[in-house]
């Protein structure tokens, strides 16, 4: 394990860890910040410059933002004293090795992993528009309709009838 | 022999002196060293020596403009703006040059007040955290031939990612404050951000759509060549300038977008709690995010390095070019802060959604038009009129959905 490799491994999980610990609301949104940035520069570190951009632009520009808004529309932000595990910490356990178990399960069988030419792989920004655009378009559009919909969705739920003019 | 032929090998490498000179300095410091060492030292030397320009030259940019700011405004408010200092221990008062350093050493041996109950740690971070992207920025940025710090193949896009980052840390300002107008003016910065960023981002697809690359120094490369090239004179490249200004303006919280800041209204937003030098720390990122987006605005649309008529390339420096852009510029920002009065939050919302963000995705249809169409009077006349009539068409539309009618005073009367 590089150096730099272990730096940013450190950021991101004592980031990820923060943001499951500290008792207040606004400062797990910023661990959580720091964490999306600790995989966006290990997404840089791997070469793929396009994902490691887009998960800083998509996730420290946009999520952390909704996030920060949801707290302070919700509730007011202060700390409440509660115990450090709820009733349920097992199901979220349970959960969570299970997402662990059969996402290491997929990269360990996964063929890539095993070539050779894995450090040379860069994706060009090109290359992946072009794959976007011809043999993956069908994904695409199908999330980008989904996320249309949503939006529609949100707008309904929100929408206050009657009382403006 | 004449004197052309003798200056010709010369002046052939003379737009280059600044990339030969660096590498003359660092070859010139290395030899001094153990062979074994010489390559690591090079590496870093190197580094050391394309940060440290851009960090002390744009940091010099932003105390100069403070004080052209000032004089401009004064000129274009019909006064005089600062003009007692002077240089230290100099009899000339150069029109008050010295302003900028005695602001800093006011700045600097201010007291820094901290509130009791704000959070304190947060506090701190924000507006030292807040220069790392503004400084950031500054990387992708081609300066002149040869002269990018890196050449990112998705420059762009980091550029933007960059700048999407300092919402989150302006928040981090206004909440840590425990101030409410701190906390509603982060919120109203957030917002305008986040609102502005679509037209943003989107007036410059057809710059990407038109070059073909996210790389910055491809599309300056693509402007080579004199007047004719640059982006800005092609229907779409004009109306994406304009918009990319506009939405610029608003991302950097000028005037007429600083809403966030207001001090009539909410007594300057998530700066209040600040004093001393963390102030001046937010005032240096905000006028370095507005040189990073008159940089980016220049390698897009107005030729980048390049020189405006095709015999001046070659040995006139890229960098005065660049240089000389961004001062027109920024002198363009200081004009625009002191015509324009600020917006209510509800018109810039408006303005943002239903005029900016139509008009951008018509500019990305014109720009792939242009491209059919393969430019001349035909594709002035059709992406033309496809910008200007549904301009017209929104704009009389807007204004006629208003409902205008006489101001009623529900406190004052």
């Amino acid at each position: 394990m590089s150096f730099p490799l272990f730096i940013l491994g450190v950021l991101t999980v004592a980031g990820a860890v923060a943001a499951m610990t500290l008792r207040n609301l606004i400062h797990c949104v910023l661990s959580l910040a720091v964490s999306f940035v600790g995989v966006a520069m290990l997404f840089l570190r791997l070469g793929a410059e396009f994902v490691g951009f887009a998960q800083i632009l998509v996730y420290v520009g946009a999520v952390a933002i909704l996030i920060v808004f949801a707290i302070l529309l919700t509730r007011s932000g202060g700390v409440e004293p509660k115990p450090f595990l709820n009733s349920q910490w097992w199901i979220g356990l349970a959960i969570a090795i299970a997402v662990f178990g059969s996402l290491a399960v997929a990269i360990v069988g996964s063929k890539d992993l095993t070539s050779v030419a894995l450090a040379e792989k860069t994706a060009p920004v090109k290359q992946i528009g072009i794959e976007l655009m011809t043999r993956y378009v069908l994904p695409l559009e199908v999330i980008g309709l989904l996320l249309t919909a949503a939006m529609l969705g949100a707008v309904i739920i929100a929408w206050q009838e009657g009382d403006r003019k | 022999m004449s004197l052309t032929s003798l200056a010709a090998p010369i002046l052939a490498n003379a737009d280059q002196f600044l990339v030969d000179g660096k590498h003359a300095v660092i070859a010139w410091l290395v030899h001094f060293l153990p062979v074994a060492w010489q390559d690591v030292i090079t590496g870093g030397l190197s580094i050391l020596l394309t940060i440290a320009p851009i960090t002390i030259g744009f940091a010099t940019l932003f105390a100069l403009s403070t004080w052209l700011e000032r004089k401009g405004l004064g000129r274009i408010q019909n006064r005089m703006g600062p003009n007692r200092v002077g240089l230290p221990f100099l009899p000339w008062k150069l029109y008050g040059l010295g302003q900028p350093m005695a602001d800093g050493i006011k700045m600097l041996i201010k007291e820094d007040i901290v509130p009791r109950n704000a959070d304190k740690v947060l506090h701190f971070i924000a507006p030292v955290a807040l220069l790392v992207p503004a400084f950031l920025a500054f990387s992708v940025i081609p300066y002149g031939d040869g002269m990018v710090p890196i050449n990112l193949d998705a420059g762009l896009l980091f550029f933007f990612a960059i700048g999407a980052s300092t919402e989150l840390l302006v928040f981090c300002a206004g909440w840590a404050s425990r101030n409410k107008y701190a906390l509603l003016g982060s919120m109203r910065a957030i917002a305008q951000m986040i609102s502005y960023e679509l037209p943003l981002i989107i007036s410059t697809f057809s710059v990407i759509m038109a070059v073909g690359s996210l790389s910055l120094v491809a599309i300056v490369d693509a402007q080579a060549g004199g007047l004719a090239h640059w982006h800005v004179f092609t229907p779409w490249g004009i109306a994406g300038f304009i918009l990319f200004f506009i939405a610029s303006l608003a991302e950097a919280n000028r005037s007429p977008f600083d809403i966030p800041e207001g001090e009539s209204e909410i007594i300057a937003g998530h700066l209040i709690e600040y004093s001393g030098f963390k102030y001046a720390l937010f005032f240096m990122a905000e006028y370095l995010g507005m040189f990073a987006m008159g940089g980016l605005a220049i390698s897009l649309f107005l030729g980048g390095y390049h020189a405006p008529f095709a015999f001046l390339e070659g040995w006139v420096p890229g960098l005065v070019w660049f240089v000389g852009k961004l001062l027109v510029m920024i002198a363009m920002f200081i004009w625009v802060r002191g015509t324009m009065p600020r917006l209510r939050m509800d018109q810039l919302m408006n303005f943002a959604w239903k005029f900016m963000l139509p008009m951008s995705l018509l500019v990305v249809v014109a720009a792939g038009l242009w491209r059919f169409v393969g430019g001349g009077w035909v594709g002035w006349l059709i992406c033309g009129g496809l910008i200007v009539a549904p301009y017209l068409a929104l704009s009389r539309g807007l204004f006629k959905a208003r409902h205008w009618a006489k101001r009623e005073y529900r406190y004052a009367d």
